[in-house]
């Protein structure tokens, strides 16, 4: 909050319009009972200025730990929450200001799913009601209509149609994903905002849900915003991948590149932290295990927020903060927010943070200087 | 002699809607200072199989041998089992919060659990083992937070608390299921790492069960893969992932995102896994399977007999056992599988 970093140049011009751009996103939480109101309230920094934009037909992957502010920033996009400050224009309108009146038709076109398939359906009511709400909510279709367009769209998601009168309970958790997705559908959205959509499923099903969720993409033109923890699963679903840490984007970038020219120490240590289900992989890679836990998010560290943890802080890391740039002469389409960005072939696992106590530290120097 | 040997292991539940078969004839075991994974989806068996072996599973009926040291657990005592649980067999679990008490600071806990096997511990003394042990997995200012609250640690935190009074009394035998499951990426690394570490300094055998195909090629030696309550294949880790016989193993193994990350089609398993209350006659992942004919749907395979002339790797399928012609039968089926599209 009190650096404000300059927005990211943004390759507006570059392109047509993307379908969603996001300016400066900022979403905080009051924390503490209200007891307690008289004094100054803690404020958790949940999403801390973001700022992306997201192409139509494309699908932008989001990665970080719990606490990043991915799920946050999924609900501000949706609507769901509203911004504490900044701009969320949806198909060349903002939206961040609009009444529920008139969200209501850009609704139509912003859908969600969840993570939890157990949660997000309502256990009373029955699977075709559950698709079919949507229409009768945006008041389409006849009631005669609406129960064959839900069972079309039942059908397009890999569920029996006859199905239709079960209710949540008698589905599997693959299939309820697949209920939660032809509920998203049902109006023909432009954007599915995905959240973790496939982490509570087992990986047979998983496969299917990600292949479903790519075919569905092609067929109908979507584009998709989309959320999870799982590195391997969002670089098989992600056209370009923004790595988030403690509410701010570290690192954007196209998958390849983020993965064969990684920059930012941050995501190093993600994608070195992944297992890999390969024994040789598993046995010969770099291993940098980060010390701590992500700091909490109502102080966030000063600087750089990664910076207690960063194998290779240096001291000026903590003092002022990263701008979301270009590094090291890469492309305007991968900004990372490090001062000291990584080198091709530059081994993190050496490195040696100035804020490391001074005995592990190759040469005296200075204290911590918090 | 194995240090815990398990035998057609049965273990089923009677609900109203009849009787849930979980863990089918398991067998497997574990050696001294040796890390068997237990792979398996939801559904599977596999935590049921090892929390019957420490007694845990109420109400089910159960049928097998569990040789802990030359001792059957199965057989033994509720008060001869509490004595094992702890300090011969130490355990830890998915949701560490669940698992500690939120009233308790967590030293006490630890404490009380050392005091518990042990009477001539003093109060003071145990304290001071505690601090040690939460030392030992690496929380910081041990001595200090030795008298938080489990609420007070992140969920890391608490997960080494939790391998800390696993580890209290030396066990022999560290069960963890799915000790990182709740855990993101980097802080899996790291609790991880202390398992790796505590094996080394302790010889410590682990039976670690998960569903991350990527924790078992990291932590294992040997891995069991578990499928409606039965062992489909049992090899070392490098033959598992990269020889494997089972069609469910390959299924598995196949619809992972693939390492390069291309953006290729997935090759998902078809359907879904079997009711454990009414499951086929024959293979369980026969109805699934795109190798199975007549016999797989009829008649349940052998469990785990030899395959590939290797007598450390096993398995429970019709298919040939002889590495040729398995190989030339996954080269047909992958070219049917990748042809409707």
């Amino acid at each position: 909050m009190t650096t404000t970093s300059p927005a990211p140049a943004a390759p507006r011009a570059a392109q047509e319009e993307p379908l969603l751009r996001l300016t400066d996103v900022r979403k905080y939480f009051p924390v503490g009972s209200s007891r307690l109101w008289e004094r100054d309230r803690a404020v958790v920094h949940a999403v801390d200025g973001v700022s992306l934009t997201v192409a139509r037909g494309e699908t932008l992957g989001l990665v970080g730990e719990t606490g990043c502010g991915k799920s946050t920033l999924a609900r501000c996009i949706a609507r769901l929450y509203d911004l504490t400050s900044g701009e969320v224009w949806f198909d060349g309108q903002d939206i961040s200001r609009l009444s529920r009146r008139r969200m209501r038709p850009v609704r139509r076109d912003v859908q969600m799913i969840f993570q939890d398939p157990y949660g997000s359906l309502n256990p009373h009511r029955r699977v075709g009601s559950i698709i079919g709400d949507p229409f009768a909510i945006h008041g389409i279709e006849s009631r005669r209509s609406r129960r064959q367009a839900a069972q079309e769209l039942m059908e397009r998601v890999g569920l029996n149609p006859e199905h239709y009168n079960r209710f949540p309970a008698e589905f599997s958790g693959g299939q309820r994903q697949r209920i939660g997705l032809a509920r998203a559908l049902a109006l023909r959205p432009k954007l599915i905002v995905c959240d973790e959509p496939v982490s509570a499923l087992d990986v047979s099903i998983q496969a299917q849900i990600i292949n479903l969720l790519a075919d569905l993409q092609q067929e109908f033109g979507l584009t998709y915003v989309f959320i999870s923890h799982d590195l391997s699963v969002v670089r098989h679903v992600s056209d370009r991948i923004a790595v988030m840490y403690l509410g701010k984007i570290v690192e954007l970038a196209p998958t390849d590149e983020l993965f064969e020219l990684t920059r930012h120490p941050y995501t190093r240590s993600l994608l070195s932290a992944l297992p890999a289900p390969d024994p040789d992989t598993a046995d010969s890679r770099e291993r940098i295990v980060l010390a701590g836990d992500v700091p909490n998010p109502t102080r966030p560290p000063s600087g750089c927020r990664f910076h207690p943890r960063c194998p290779k802080a240096h001291l000026d890391c903590a003092a002022s903060e990263p701008p979301l740039l270009p590094v090291l002469g890469d492309g305007a389409e991968h900004p990372t927010a490090c001062f000291y960005p990584l080198e091709p072939g530059e081994d993190l696992s050496l490195a040696v943070s100035e804020f490391a106590p001074a005995a592990e530290r190759p040469r005296g120097g200075t204290g911590d200087t918090p | 002699m194995a240090l815990l040997e398990v035998s057609e292991l049965e273990v089923s539940f009677t609900t109203s809607d009849g009787v849930v078969q979980a863990v089918r004839g398991l067998s497997f075991d574990v050696d001294e200072g040796r890390t068997l994974a237990i792979v398996g989806e939801s559904g599977s068996g596999k935590s049921v199989a090892t929390q019957t072996i420490t007694g845990l599973t109420r109400g089910a009926t159960v049928r097998g041998t569990a040789l802990f040291r030359g001792r059957d657990l199965l057989a033994a005592s509720p008060s001869e089992l509490r004595r094992v649980r702890g300090a011969e067999i130490g355990m830890i679990f998915q949701d560490p919060l669940s698992s500690l008490h939120p009233y308790y600071r967590v030293g006490w806990q630890i404490a009380e659990m050392l005091r518990a096997h042990d009477r001539s511990f003093s109060r003071s003394k145990a304290r001071a083992r505690a601090v040690e042990l939460l030392d030992m997995v690496g929380i910081p200012a041990a001595d200090t937070r030795v008298d938080d609250y489990p609420h007070q640690f992140s969920g890391g935190m608490r997960q080494r608390v939790m391998i800390a009074m696993a580890m209290a009394l030396n066990p022999a035998l560290l069960i963890a299921d799915e000790p990182t499951t709740a855990l993101d990426v980097t802080v899996q690394a790291q609790v991880l790492n202390v398992m790796r570490r505590l094996q080394q300094d302790f010889g410590t055998a682990i039976i670690l069960i998960t569903h991350d195909l990527g924790v078992v090629a990291e932590m294992s030696d040997e891995v069991v893969v578990m499928y409606a309550g039965r062992a489909m294949e049992r090899a070392p880790r490098r033959e598992l992932f990269y020889e494997h016989h089972h069609p469910y193993t390959e299924g598995l193994l196949a619809s992972l995102p693939e390492q390069g990350g291309t953006r290729e089609r997935l090759t998902p398993i078809p359907g879904a896994p079997p009711s454990l209350i009414r499951l086929p006659p024959g293979c369980p992942f026969a109805p699934r399977c795109p190798y199975a004919w007549d016999t797989c749907r009829h008649d349940p395979p052998p469990p785990l007999a030899e395959v590939f002339g290797d007598p450390h790797h096993r398995s429970a399928c019709w298919l040939s056992g002889d590495r040729e012609v398995r190989r030339q039968q996954r080269e047909t089926v992958r070219g049917d599988l990748q042809e409707p599209a």
